[in-house]
Formats: C-alpha cells, sequence, structure tokens
C-alpha cells in the first residue's frame, strides 16, 4: 500500500479525413504518397501565400466537440503558435489559444469489474476541442534529414482532457471508447500506427496523506510522447507510476520533462528538461477572420447515436446482456447490421410459429458467437437463423433405439429419479441428445423419457 | 510620341493599331535602359517579352518586388530572397496579367517594407527622380520613382502604413491605398497582414480607377477579401458629385508652412467647386503610431519567421538591421506576459480609432489633409532615427490603422528646393468611388498644378 495517486491527463490529437488539407486545396490523404506530391505555396508556407479555412474541418470539429457533451462557442478563432522546427515551414503553427472550438465536455465509460461482477460506470472531463493543422515529417537518414511536407497542413484535431486518470487501465478504456467515437462520427480513421491518432499522456503523482482525497495537482508532471498503441499507452504510464514512486520515496521530485517510449525494453527515456512553459507568443492569425456561427449552423450538425448511447439502448430497451451490447457497438458496421436485423427478424418472426423468449439477445448472441457469419447480407443471416431455430424433425424409431438404450446402461439415474430425485433425468436427457448428435430438441426427449419411466 | 503618356492614352494607341505592344514594352525598357542606373528603380527588369505575331495586347506595368512573380525573382529588396524565384503567382499580378499586363520589372523598395525611404533595400536606395540627392519615400519607393520618371506608365505598390501614399507624394505622382481587404493579399509578401493594401501608383486619376477595377475584389485564396462588388471605377469618375470634406487642425500640427499654403490653396478651390468644407475633431493621429507600430512589429516578428535558414538559401545573417529590430521589438510584445500590455491594448485602441472615423464619416465623406508633414529628405537622413518612418508616416497611419481608403496627389512644389508636395484624401471603408471622383475633379480643375508632367519631363527621351 502506498500513498501517491497518480494524476493522469491525455492530450489527443485526431488526424481528420477531409479531402482537402486545412487551409488549401491539396489532398489530405498523404500515406504512401511519395514525398512532396501533395503541397502547394501555402502549405509550404510560401512568402504571401495565405492560409483559407477549410469549412468541412471546422464542422467535424463541432461534431466531435458535440460527441464529447462539450460546449460549443458561437465565437471562434485561429491563433499562430510560434516556435521553430523543420517541420513547421511558416514558423509557426496555425492554431486555437483562448478560443476553442469546443470545451467543457465529458465521456462516460462503463466496464464489467470482474472483482465485484458489476457494471462500473465512469465520467472523464474534457477540457478543450480544436482546430490546427499537422506539420510535416522529418526523414532522417545516413546522408541527412529530409523534410516531407505531405503531411503539412492537414487538419487536426487536438482534444485535451481533465487530469482525471489514476490508473492506465481507464486509460486504456477511455482511448478505446474514444476510438470507437470518432469512428462512428465517420471523421477519421483514428488509427494509431498510421498516427491518425496521437496520444501523450501527462503523469504526476499526489501523496495522499488521509482518506480525505488530496485534490492538489502536483507541482511537475511528465509528458510521454512516441506512443502508437493502446497497449503501449497502459505500458508506459505504469512504467513511469513506478518510475515516479521511486523518486518521490526519495523525497525527491521527478524532473519536469518530456519522454519518450521504447517499446521494446518497456521503458520510457529523458527526450527533453521542460524548465518552464514554452512561450509560444500566441497572437490572433490575422489572416483568418474569427469564426461565428449561428445557432441555425450549430444545430444543423447532428450527432448520430453514440457507441454508449447504442450500448444503454440495447441493455435497457431490447434486454441484451452487457457484455454482447458492448462487443456490438464496438464497430458501427457491426451494430448497424445487427439494428437492421434485430428490426426485419421481430415482423418475420410473428408470422413463425416459434417461441423465442428474446430474440435481440438471441440474434446477438448469434453474431458475437459467430454461429451465423456477420459477412452475409441481413436477410440471408435471417433465413438461416429461422432455419437453425425450426423444430426438427426427429426419427422416431432411432430415438426409441436410443432412449432403450441410455436407460438400459444407467439404471442407477432411472433408479434416483423413481426415488424422487428429480434432476437426474437431466442427466438422462443429456446422453441422449449426445447420442442423437444434437439432432433432437431437449423438450421432446424429457417428455418421452417421464412417459417410459412412469410407466 | 509616348512620353508622360498615361496606361488608358498607351491602350488606345495600341488598340488603334498606331503603335504595336512590342513597340511599347521596347520602348520603356530603352528607358530603363538609360535611367536606371542613375535611380535604381528597378531591382529586376523582365526582357523576355517575345511578340507571337499577333495583336495581343500586352501594355507593361511596373511591380513591387514584394509582389511574388511566377518566374520572375521576387526578392522583397532583402539578401534572405536574393535568389528566390516563385513557383507562384500572386492575385494582383495574376489580374493583372489576365488583364493584358506585361510585367516589365520588379521595383525597389525597403528590405521586407521596413522603411519609408527605400534605403533599407539590401540593393541599395532608389534616388528621387526629382533631386537625386534625395529619397523617392518609401517603402513603394522603386515604383513610385520608376512612375514619376517615366521607366514606367504605371507601378503596382503595397501599403502598410503610407508606404503608396508617402512615396507617391515625394516623388510626385498619384498613389492609391484602398479599403483593406479590397485587394487581395495572396502572393504579396506579409509585412504586417492586418495592414497590409497593394494599390496602384499612377500618372493619372483614371488609370488609378483603372487598375483598381482590374485588382480589387473577392479571393478565393485570400480570406480577408471583402465581398463587396467592385464598382466601374472609371465610368464613375465622369460625374462630377458634390462632397462634404473634413478638415481638422489634428493634422496639420507640425506641418511645413508651404505644404499648409498648398493645404488652403486646394480648400478654396474645392469650395469654388461646390463643396462643402467642414471642420472636425478626430483623435490626433500620434495614437495611431503607437498602436502601429505595436501591431506591425508584432505581426512582422511573426511574418518573417518562416525565413529560418533551412529554405531559400540564404539564412537569418542576412537580414538587415532594420528587420532584426523589428523581430526584436515584435517578439517582445507578443512574450508571455507582455502580450496583454501591448498587442491587447493596442488592439482595443486600433477599435477606438475605428469608432472615431465611423463617428467623422457620419458629418462628412471624406477627410482633406497632407500626405507628410514635410517634403522628400535628403538621403541617409532617416539612419540617424529608427523611428523616423512612423513620424514621417504619421498622417498616414491613422487610415491605416483603421483600414479606410486613401489617395494621394501632388499638389505643386516648394518653391524653396522645387519638390513634390503632396495632400491625400481619406474616404469611408470601400469608397474608393468618392476619393477617386473628387481627385478626378482637382486633376480636371488644377492638373495638379503641373507636377506631374513637369517630373516626365526631366527625363526625356
Amino acid at each position: 500500500m502506498n500513498n501517491y495517486q497518480p494524476v493522469i491527463g491525455l492530450e489527443i490529437h485526431i488526424e481528420l479525413k477531409t479531402s482537402s488539407k486545412m487551409f488549401c486545396q491539396c489532398s489530405a490523404s498523404y500515406f504512401g504518397k511519395s514525398a512532396n506530391t501533395q503541397v502547394c505555396p501555402v502549405c509550404l508556407g510560401m512568402p504571401g501565400a495565405l492560409p483559407v479555412a477549410n469549412k468541412k474541418a471546422i464542422e467535424w470539429t463541432i461534431l466531435i466537440g458535440k460527441a464529447l457533451n462539450c460546449q460549443i462557442n458561437s465565437f471562434s478563432k485561429f491563433d499562430r503558435k510560434h516556435y521553430f522546427y523543420p517541420d513547421l515551414p511558416k514558423g509557426y503553427q496555425i492554431s486555437q489559444h483562448d478560443e476553442p472550438i469546443a470545451s467543457n465536455g465529458w465521456v462516460k465509460i462503463a466496464y464489467k469489474d470482474q472483482a465485484k461482477n458489476a457494471l462500473t460506470k465512469k465520467i472523464f472531463r474534457i477540457r478543450r476541442v480544436h482546430l490546427e493543422e499537422d506539420t510535416g515529417k522529418l526523414i532522417h537518414s545516413k546522408n541527412g534529414t529530409l523534410i516531407d511536407f505531405n503531411r503539412s497542413g492537414v487538419p487536426l484535431v487536438e482534444i485535451v482532457t481533465e487530469p482525471d486518470f489514476d490508473n492506465s487501465d481507464d486509460v486504456k478504456r477511455f482511448l478505446e471508447e474514444l476510438q470507437v467515437i470518432i469512428r462512428y462520427l465517420g471523421v477519421s480513421d483514428a488509427d494509431m500506427e498510421k498516427g491518425t491518432m496521437r496520444m501523450e499522456p501527462n503523469i504526476s503523482l499526489r501523496y495522499q496523506k488521509s482518506k480525505i482525497k488530496n485534490q492538489k495537482l502536483p507541482n511537475y508532471k511528465v509528458e510521454v510522447k512516441n506512443i502508437n498503441s493502446f497497449r503501449f499507452v497502459k505500458q508506459a504510464i505504469d512504467y513511469e507510476i513506478k518510475r515516479q514512486i521511486e523518486i518521490l520515496k526519495e523525497g525527491k521530485t521527478p524532473l519536469q520533462e518530456t519522454r519518450g517510449f521504447d517499446e521494446k525494453k518497456v521503458i520510457t527515456y529523458s527526450q527533453r528538461i521542460k524548465e518552464d512553459a514554452s512561450d509560444y507568443r500566441y497572437f490572433p492569425e490575422p489572416d483568418i477572420p474569427p469564426l461565428v456561427f449561428t445557432k441555425e449552423y450549430l444545430d444543423s450538425i447532428k450527432v448520430p447515436e453514440l457507441p454508449w448511447q447504442k450500448v444503454e439502448r440495447y441493455v435497457s430497451l431490447l434486454g441484451i446482456r452487457y457484455e454482447e451490447a458492448f462487443i456490438l457497438t464496438r464497430d458501427k458496421n457491426l451494430s448497424d447490421y445487427f439494428d437492421k436485423i434485430n428490426t426485419k427478424f421481430k415482423t418475420q418472426i410473428a408470422n413463425l410459429n416459434l417461441k423465442i423468449q428474446n430474440p435481440s439477445q438471441l440474434i446477438a448472441n448469434y453474431i458475437v458467437n459467430k454461429k451465423i457469419s456477420s459477412q452475409l447480407p441481413p436477410d440471408e443471416f435471417i433465413n438461416k437463423l429461422i432455419e437453425n431455430l425450426k423444430p426438427k424433425e426427429v426419427d422416431k424409431n432411432l430415438l426409441e433405439e436410443i432412449i432403450n438404450k441410455v436407460l438400459k446402461e444407467n439404471q442407477k439415474a432411472v433408479l434416483d429419479y423413481k426415488k424422487g430425485k428429480v434432476n437426474a433425468i437431466m442427466f438422462l436427457v443429456g446422453q441422449v441428445i449426445r447420442e442423437m448428435k444434437g439432432k433432437v430438441e431437449a423438450r421432446i426427449v424429457r417428455e418421452e423419457i417421464e412417459r417410459r419411466i412412469k410407466r | 510620341m509616348l512620353l508622360g503618356k498615361s496606361v488608358t492614352e498607351i491602350l488606345a494607341l495600341i488598340k488603334n493599331k498606331k503603335i504595336s505592344s512590342k513597340e511599347v514594352i521596347d520602348y520603356f525598357l530603352k528607358r530603363i535602359e538609360k535611367y536606371n542606373k542613375k535611380l535604381n528603380a528597378y531591382l529586376t527588369v523582365n526582357r523576355s517579352y517575345k511578340s507571337d505575331g499577333s495583336d495581343k495586347i500586352e501594355m507593361p506595368v511596373a511591380v513591387k518586388d514584394n509582389f511574388c512573380t511566377k518566374g520572375i525573382r521576387t526578392t522583397a529588396s532583402s539578401k534572405v530572397l536574393e535568389n528566390f524565384i516563385p513557383p507562384y503567382e500572386s492575385t494582383v499580378t495574376r489580374r493583372l496579367i489576365d488583364a493584358s499586363f506585361f510585367i516589365l520589372g520588379k521595383t525597389n523598395m525597403d528590405a521586407w517594407a521596413h522603411g519609408s525611404s527605400t534605403e533599407t533595400s539590401d540593393f541599395g536606395p532608389t534616388k528621387n527622380p526629382w533631386d537625386l540627392s534625395r529619397c523617392p519615400g518609401g517603402s513603394s519607393g522603386g515604383s513610385a520613382a520608376a512612375v514619376s520618371s517615366y521607366l514606367a506608365p504605371a507601378a503596382i505598390g503595397s501599403e502598410t502604413a503610407g508606404s503608396i501614399r508617402q512615396p507617391g507624394s515625394w516623388s510626385g505622382v498619384i498613389g492609391l491605398k484602398p479599403t483593406y481587404g479590397r485587394v487581395s493579399r495572396y502572393g504579396l509578401i506579409a509585412m504586417a497582414s492586418s495592414l497590409d493594401c497593394p494599390g496602384p501608383l499612377t500618372l493619372t486619376t483614371e488609370d488609378a480607377a483603372f487598375i483598381l477595377k482590374i485588382i480589387a475584389g473577392k479571393d478565393e485564396f485570400d480570406a480577408t477579401t471583402a465581398p463587396n462588388e467592385v464598382p466601374d471605377y472609371v465610368a464613375s469618375l465622369k460625374k462630377k458629385k458634390k462632397f462634404i470634406i473634413g478638415i481638422t487642425d489634428e493634422y496639420l500640427n507640425g506641418v511645413d508652412g508651404e505644404i499648409k499654403e498648398a493645404f488652403y490653396q486646394l480648400v478654396e478651390i474645392l469650395e469654388k467647386l461646390g463643396h462643402k468644407i467642414k471642420k472636425i475633431k478626430l483623435l490626433s493621429p500620434k495614437y495611431s503610431i503607437s498602436v502601429y507600430t505595436i501591431i506591425q512589429r508584432a505581426e512582422v516578428s511573426s511574418n518573417l519567421a518562416r525565413y529560418d535558414g533551412i529554405r531559400y538559401g540564404n539564412n537569418r545573417t542576412f537580414f538587415g538591421s532594420e528587420a532584426k529590430r523589428r523581430i526584436m521589438l515584435g517578439t517582445y510584445v507578443l512574450s508571455y506576459g507582455y502580450y496583454d500590455a501591448y498587442y491587447k491594448k493596442a488592439q482595443k485602441v486600433r477599435t477606438l480609432i475605428i469608432e472615431d472615423f465611423k463617428k467623422v464619416f457620419k458629418e462628412v465623406d471624406m477627410i482633406l489633409a497632407p500626405t507628410t508633414p514635410i517634403a522628400t529628405l535628403k538621403l541617409k537622413e532617416f539612419e540617424k532615427y529608427p523611428f523616423f518612418g512612423e513620424m514621417m508616416d504619421v498622417l498616414n497611419e491613422p487610415a491605416a490603422i483603421a483600414g479606410i481608403c486613401a489617395i494621394s496627389f501632388p499638389f505643386g512644389l516648394t518653391k524653396k528646393d522645387n519638390l513634390p508636395i503632396g495632400l491625400q484624401l481619406m474616404g469611408r471603408w470601400f469608397e474608393e468611388k468618392n476619393i477617386l471622383n473628387l481627385t478626378y475633379q482637382i486633376e480636371k480643375e488644377t492638373d495638379f498644378l503641373g507636377v506631374i508632367k513637369e517630373g516626365v519631363k526631366n527625363y526625356p527621351d
């Protein structure tokens, strides 16, 4: 038992998949393209070139803000953030400083707590969502460093959380939920490996004197970069917590710094010491007029049903177990597929003489357990499902023969049943079904056996 | 035959087959050959013209060297861009080329447009055609000198605060600074983005109107251009409209006696023409100096950040001392903890200045004032005072800060040194039509007291 409580906040970058870049007409899809082929004077930061903001990217940022339950600000603007780096051709990044498009939101996560076997729900606050441009890419080689500007100017959404996390599992769950939300919105592939989703955790620890929660933020924080999978995020955070506890135990304060993550050694390593906050000399971007959104415009941007809302609907309205509901909703296509089948099947089932307790759960089981392939068109899926549910034609003679055989071989069970051990019959039923290779319903077998034994 | 002819006149000659485009271009190239060494108005001369044998009109025009011209070296008079050949065309030059203009050459300027004398150019100063020991004004000094000495029939300049009007005034030609957002800045190497305005320097009001009509209007590549319709500025010259013209003592404080005399002489003429003169109160232009200095330096420090030595060949040691001074001051006012005290405060005062003009423009249609407090200075006088440019532009800065339109025109010569005097009209936002209309009336009535014609005569063929 230690008295240190982790304080973790996240910065997440999402690259939008708009067709053109943030401030020019160049194609925003640069993956796999040869270097410096998707560029123009604007994204190369040439003398005299001017940015013109991409409307779609602004709309999508508002959509993300809404999906994360943020307040959408009716006034917003772009600012210049100055720093020197070879991949930043203007010497500043067009970003948003004090008037982000969205702020003060939250994301809900829910998961089955294995220990308690109960559903745990948690809320994590979103501080802000803003829009900016991506930078070029440095390519290091033996002969020197080259710059590829294909990525320069691709729209990038930055999502900043409050430091609400205290363990790496919650961070991982949150990121997975966020990724699913972004994919539902269809605004980005949010792929960690391809770098269309990037994240940097800020980690520090605070001393917990008593049970009363210490709310003060620690006087330092460590940022970890270069993490390209959810698994590595967890590993990096766990490593950092251990490392920082060691330092704190010695009575020292960990350095305020940026660290990288080495996925082979599963350690973090120092990259850059940050003595003070960087001075980015922010000021309003004079080349782009401020953004003013009307209520009508903001209202016209509609958020689709989100994964956590679907889970809640499946569980409470359709009576599906949480586990299946969760799996079904991880992929929008899969849950849409489920929704389609669920609606259709219910209309068809009325005409069939089938007794099904919860058709939605049944479909969910079939999809999740892959009893029927979800690659099939919905109609074919339903046909197969109905086929599976129809009462099976039973070979009466074979059944008779097998029941006789089973009863003969299990005299003890028969006796037990006769003595009043009701459960013994289930053993006999099971034996018969096994011999019949499942081609008979338990109900029929049971009735048949009961009839015999009584007689 | 061509000496002193305006763009409109030359175009009529070409259209009527009195002369070919080739002959016109050759004529100006010959004059450049003859006089440019002395004046240093052009940094780059475009000798690439080849007639294709057709009647295609190609009307020569000079362009300040901070407009990107595809395939023609563009330096902004800085060694940092000494070898920069833009791969793209600025909107202003694109529109000119589309309207049958031919870029005759790129004109000298203060490096990065930092200055009011063209002496901060890394390629040597431009001389004032009226007196070679004096400066032509700046930063569009090369453009003003080229027109004044008839090395071009017209030129494009750019103004951040006075850089068209002030050299226009000191070199004795017309300089039009349009409303901010009227003309696209795309491809104009940025000085202070929230103030920069391209505009023409010409021999006649009609040419100024003609060129403005071509270059003005919404540009999909510049988000700060206004969607306002572009009127036919030339057609609207013809009707002699009557205006209410404001004058104010705030703009006459510290102004040279001879310039004041010219000012009152014009006031009398305007009254005689039936216009109404009204005394107004405006905020002292001195407030604009502080606001302008802070905003401009801040934006300069940001806009020059891209010249980091990685691209364009020459590194940061190639920056001249004026650019370095501005980068340092701009960096300082944007620094953490100082932003609110300087930049934010300056923006607030800027709003007050705009409100002040709005109030005044409810009473009057335009404001008449001198363009500069004194006539042109001897070369090297600027070097003694880092902020001398601001002082010389004191009468230009309020209009720049407010983003309104203004036009400077010559009005007589000083008796002592025989140097051009410039007066200006400042109009409401997007009412270039009105200031052009009145300037045209003044031109018809007074011929600008003969200044422009006399200037050209100093440079015979």
